[in-house]
């Protein structure tokens, strides 16, 4: 039973952390970017890359994963991204779908479409037991760096200048333009560090959800449902929807393995019905 | 401007097309290759278009007086597409075979079409065992699940294991193989316990659980090649394997394909197949070398052998028919025998089935790489599901 | 024909009127449109050998088109429209296994059971923002897609549903291997949908729909049932899905479970957004286009065409889908400006946001 909660809460803090990137900027930047997952995906494939072939140890290819994913997102975002935010959702699906297709192409095209897999050190196999329950080490690590990320981001949202001027910039950018804030700075290093934390993501996920190029496009309704759940309003409504989710998508099929997949779709619906702003939406 | 040249780029590829189709000599004998080859299930497209690409390579494109040309198409795994390629293929490009089909439904949505255009279909992946029922014109040259399983049902029954839960994948050959081995393992007086889990399935974890609590004496698995990786490291971090508990499957699990970059966690899985690159015969060891170096040292999996084989299949069908297609073609298909990379293999003349050797095999490493090494086999073995219905 | 210049009084009866007469002349056909329809019906004589994608072209088309009623026209976006095709699929694949098999019943069927599964969802699309409808509606799809794959003796879960035959189209015409009576067969049904369609978008109801999607308080205020409205167009958004469906299973003759899935809903919509929603025809000239740059993508470069097809969407974003879509819309007689010069009368109808 423990050990239940204890994997769903490690399955939730990864996919916030896959998800939260797209929380940002779908919430706060108003800009729906199918893509995210294609950043996720570029993070999986650094730590790859780096740990197959050139034998970096597991750790050490995190910072990168982080930073890379990153750089390509400043660069879109900077180049591809920033002409289309006043554009129609419709057009930025549109062009986030392109951007998903030609990066699961090229990802094909370089490395295969086969799953990456990736050997974690000895420390973090296995598992241990504390007090009686059976704790995976490698789910423990996830939730330990996942948790440190939910508080630090909490905290620059809310403690920073730099969260506080990120804000205002949400609530009214032309105000926030008129009182001297760099908004299209602020949206670009948004942008980055949200394209860098799904890189972070997809790199831990890599040894549980799997990596091959069509990782986009599988996980696109995960986070989307995160996001939707949780409402876009805050970095604390994803994260307790992504928990809510993993728990209850863990538990149904443990307890009722033939409707494992109808929970997580049931969930969704139930609460968008009840909640349509998302669960934890701030009223308006 | 750039929308001008990308329409006139798809026009010059236009153009290219119809040339193509215009300059095919008439004494030609096409074959129709349908594979996913984008989408979650590429890798299987891959292995299969290179180790065709391969045969062809190595035994020459004429054959009884016809010059072989190989189509391949993209299906992306959705069968009605699958079933409107095979149909084009037929209709306007005029092949004599098609062939590949990745998937089960992929397999069973053109099946009407060979039996109504009379054009043998070569399956070369798809394992569900009644796909060969579905049309007089289907021959298989990859395995069927049951044929793999029940003698690892048979196996695990002889070496003193008594309690066993299955945990498949829940589509046709996920429950094919389930039922394969619970049957045949209940027999044998065996215990089964039975789970199974979507075919999407991001997180293993709550069902390992359930095994976990199960305590068996071994965990049946199959799921997609692919797939098998997470599974397998997951079943290693729930500590299963010091628990005690046995991995056995048909090889899916163990898949060649990403046996190595596995790591140790697949070490000493059991599992029942009919291919292993690890095959100690002359043949496979030519088979393996050379697609490893037309593929950039990538190591052929079942699938691949399926491919190779199918296009063996086809160039001894035209020689035997003198390069005839249509029911001339399909009946020199029945009844061929010869020695595959994978042992000695015929194809049945009742089911169009293959029947081949089984292989009981243990993962262990091998010159610093994982292989699934055979120590046990089960010689000739057919499908056991269509053995059952004629008898 | 009734433009009568002495009717452009103040009184409500001559607004009324004058209402009429622009309706009546947005119902007109165009050339642009009547070379349309001919050139589809030509193609039936001409291209032979491209029967096959033509039949999948006028299904997708349908699709679209059907996704155009309620994104289009009504505001309402979905990602999960497949969940009405893969229903009408299945209705139609599943009556036709057990015997009924003629293509007509199967339609009618299958268009009156999608109706109801439409009518039944709506309620859950009418709350919410637009992020909200898509992942409602996305849920429901995917819940849909579960239940095929749990309910395998219906539908044959993962294998497909095998088995079906169809009878001949009106007794007369067999299905053959050629693609031909599939072909017409589509092309006929697509045609008369259009023809409704088409007569419901400049009916008052469908003005109704398009003052719901521009403005709901408003629309609320002058005292259009918004709810009823937009539960009704729903419901004929879905039926018209379920014919495509239908069409795609008898047709074919086989329905697998990615009828449901996830990628037919994206698929369609990409369709959709690249013809130009809000004109009918963007459904139809989005999937002619989508998937004669798909077929000739992919068999020019079966693993790697999904990288063009991405490249050429990110372009065309760039370059200003809307402002190609619009030129294209102008060809269309609603865009035309009106002769007593009253451009204010209707919204033009860009692609309006998600």
């Amino acid at each position: 039973m423990l050990t239940i909660l204890f994997d769903g809460i490690a399955y939730g803090m990864l996919l916030f952390v896959l998800a939260c990137g797209l929380a940002v900027t779908l919430g706060l930047m108003n800009f729906v970017n199918l893509a995210h997952g294609a950043f996720a995906m570029a993070g999986g494939y650094v730590t790859a890359v780096l740990m197959n072939r050139y034998g970096v140890p597991f750790l050490a290819t995190l910072p990168l994963a982080f930073i890379v994913p990153a750089i390509v997102g400043l660069l879109l975002e900077r180049t591809l991204y920033r002409p289309l935010y006043g554009r129609s959702h419709l057009d930025q699906v549109l062009f986030s779908i392109g951007l998903v297709f030609m990066a699961v192409a090229a990802v094909d095209y370089a490395m295969g479409s086969q799953q990456q897999l990736i050997q974690l050190p000895a420390w973090l196999q296995g598992r241990v037991d504390v007090l009686g329950i059976q704790v995976g080490l490698y789910r423990s690590f996830i939730i330990v760096i996942c948790g440190v990320l939910v508080v630090a981001l909490q905290l620059i949202l809310s403690r920073t200048r730099f969260g506080s001027r990120l804000r205002a910039a949400v609530d009214d950018p032309r105000v926030a333009r008129g009182l001297g804030i760099n908004v299209s700075m602020i949206f670009a290093t948004t942008f980055a560090v949200g394209s860098g934390l799904a890189g972070l993501g997809g790199a831990l996920g890599a040894e549980i959800l799997g990596l091959d190029p069509t990782f986009p496009l599988k996980f696109m309704i995960y986070f989307l449902i995160v996001v939707t759940v949780g409402g876009t309003s805050s970095i604390t409504g994803p994260f307790l929807a992504s928990l809510i989710l993993g728990i209850a998508d863990v538990a149904g099929k443990y307890y009722v393995p033939s409707l494992g997949a109808f929970v997580i779709y049931t969930l969704m619906i139930v609460v968008l019905i009840l909640r349509p702003q998302g669960l934890f939406a701030r009223a308006r | 401007m750039r929308r001008r040249t990308v329409l006139s780029a798809a026009g010059a590829a236009l153009a290219i097309l119809a040339f193509g189709g215009a300059a095919s000599a008439q004494e030609a004998m096409k074959i129709g290759l349908i594979l996913p080859m984008t989408g979650p299930f590429a890798s299987t497209g891959r292995q299969i278009e290179a180790a065709a690409k391969l045969y062809m390579q190595q035994n020459g494109d004429t054959v009884a007086g016809k010059k072989i040309q190989l189509i391949v198409k993209d299906d992306t795994g959705v069968a009605d597409v699958t079933k409107r390629l095979a149909q084009e293929l037929i209709v306007n490009d005029k092949v004599g075979v098609i062939a590949g089909f990745g998937l089960t439904p992929l397999a069973l949505a053109p099946a009407p079409l060979a039996t109504q255009a009379k054009v043998p279909a070569v399956v070369m992946a798809a394992a569900t065992a009644t796909i060969t029922e579905a049309s007089p014109y289907i021959v298989r040259t990859s395995f069927t699940l049951p044929q793999a399983t029940v003698p690892m049902a048979n196996w695990a029954s002889e070496n003193g294991i008594k309690k066993v839960v299955t945990l498949v994948s829940d589509y046709g050959p996920g429950i094919d193989a389930e039922k394969a081995f619970s049957g045949a393992f209940s027999a044998k007086g065996g215990q089964v316990e039975s789970l199974r889990v979507p075919l999407a399935n991001p997180d293993f974890s709550p069902f390992l659980q359930k095994v976990a609590d199960a305590k068996p004496d071994a965990l049946f698995v199959f799921v997609p090649s692919g797939v098998g990786a997470q599974f397998m490291k997951q079943f290693v971090e729930r500590g299963l394997d010091k628990s005690g508990i046995k991995l056995i499957g048909p090889g899916d699990v163990t898949d060649d394909d990403i046996l190595n970059g596995m790591g140790d966690v697949a070490l000493g899985a059991i599992t029942t197949h009919h291919y292993s690159a690890a095959h100690d015969s002359p043949e496979n060891k030519a088979f393996v070398e050379a697609f490893k170096k037309a593929n950039n040292n990538m190591r052929p999996n079942f699938m691949a052998l399926g491919g190779y084989d199918g296009m063996h299949v086809i160039y001894e069908g035209l020689k035997k028919s003198n390069g005839a297609g249509g029911e001339a073609l399909i009946n020199a298909m029945k009844g061929l025998s010869w020695t595959s990379p994978r042992g000695p293999v015929s194809i049945d003349p009742q089911t169009r089935d293959i029947i081949q050797n089984i292989y009981v095999r243990k993962v262990e490493r091998v010159n610093g790489e994982l292989y699934n090494v055979e120590f046990a086999t089960i010689p000739s073995v057919k499908d056991p599901v269509k053995a059952a219905k004629s008898n | 024909m009734h433009a009568d210049p002495t009717a452009e009084t103040a009184t409500p009866s001559s607004t009324a009127d004058a209402v009429r007469r622009r309706l009546v002349r947005k119902g007109r056909w165009s050339v642009a449109e009547i070379a349309f329809w001919l050139v589809a019906a030509a193609t039936l004589v001409f291209l032979p050998e491209r029967h096959l994608i033509l039949n999948e072209i006028a299904i997708i088309g349908l699709f679209a088109l059907s996704l155009d009623l309620i994104l289009g026209y009504a505001g309402i976006v979905s990602l999960g429209h497949a969940a009405f095709f893969g229903f009408g699929a299945y209705a139609a694949g599943i009556l036709a296994k057990h015997g009924l098999a003629d293509p007509l019943l199967g339609l009618a069927v299958a268009s009156l059971a999608t109706a109801l599964l439409g009518f039944a969802t709506s309620f859950l699309v009418l709350r919410g923002t637009d992020l909200t409808k898509l992942m409602v509606t996305l849920g429901v799809a995917l819940l849909l897609g579960e239940i095929a794959n749990q309910a395998s003796w219906l539908t044959g879960g993962a294998d497909g549903l095998q088995g079906i035959s169809m009878g001949p189209v009106l007794g007369l015409f067999e299905f053959d291997i050629f693609g031909t009576t599939a072909y017409a067969y589509s092309l006929a049904v697509t045609f008369v949908l259009f023809v409704i369609a088409r007569r419901i978008v400049v009916s008052p109801f469908g003005l109704s729909l398009r003052s719901i999607r521009d403005n709901p308080l408003r629309a609320r205020a002058v005292g259009i049932p918004v709810n009823r409205r937009l539960v009704a167009v729903y419901t004929l958004a879905a039926a018209y899905a379920g014919v495509a469906g239908a069409l795609l299973a008898q047709t074919t003759q086989f329905v697998s479970l990615d009828v449901l899935a996830f990628h037919r809903s994206a698929d369609i919509m990409l369709v959709l957004v690249i013809g130009g929603a809000g004109y009918l025809y963007g459904g139809l000239l989005g999937a002619i286009g989508f998937k004669i740059l798909q077929d000739i993508l992919s068999a020019w470069t079966p693993q790697y065409w999904q990288f063009w097809i991405g490249l050429i969407l990110v372009v065309l974003v760039l370059a200003g889908r809307e402002r190609l879509t619009d030129r294209v819309k102008a060809l269309w007689p609603r865009s035309r400006p009106s002769p007593d010069g009253k451009a204010q009368a209707l919204p033009v109808t860009p692609a309006r946001e998600v």
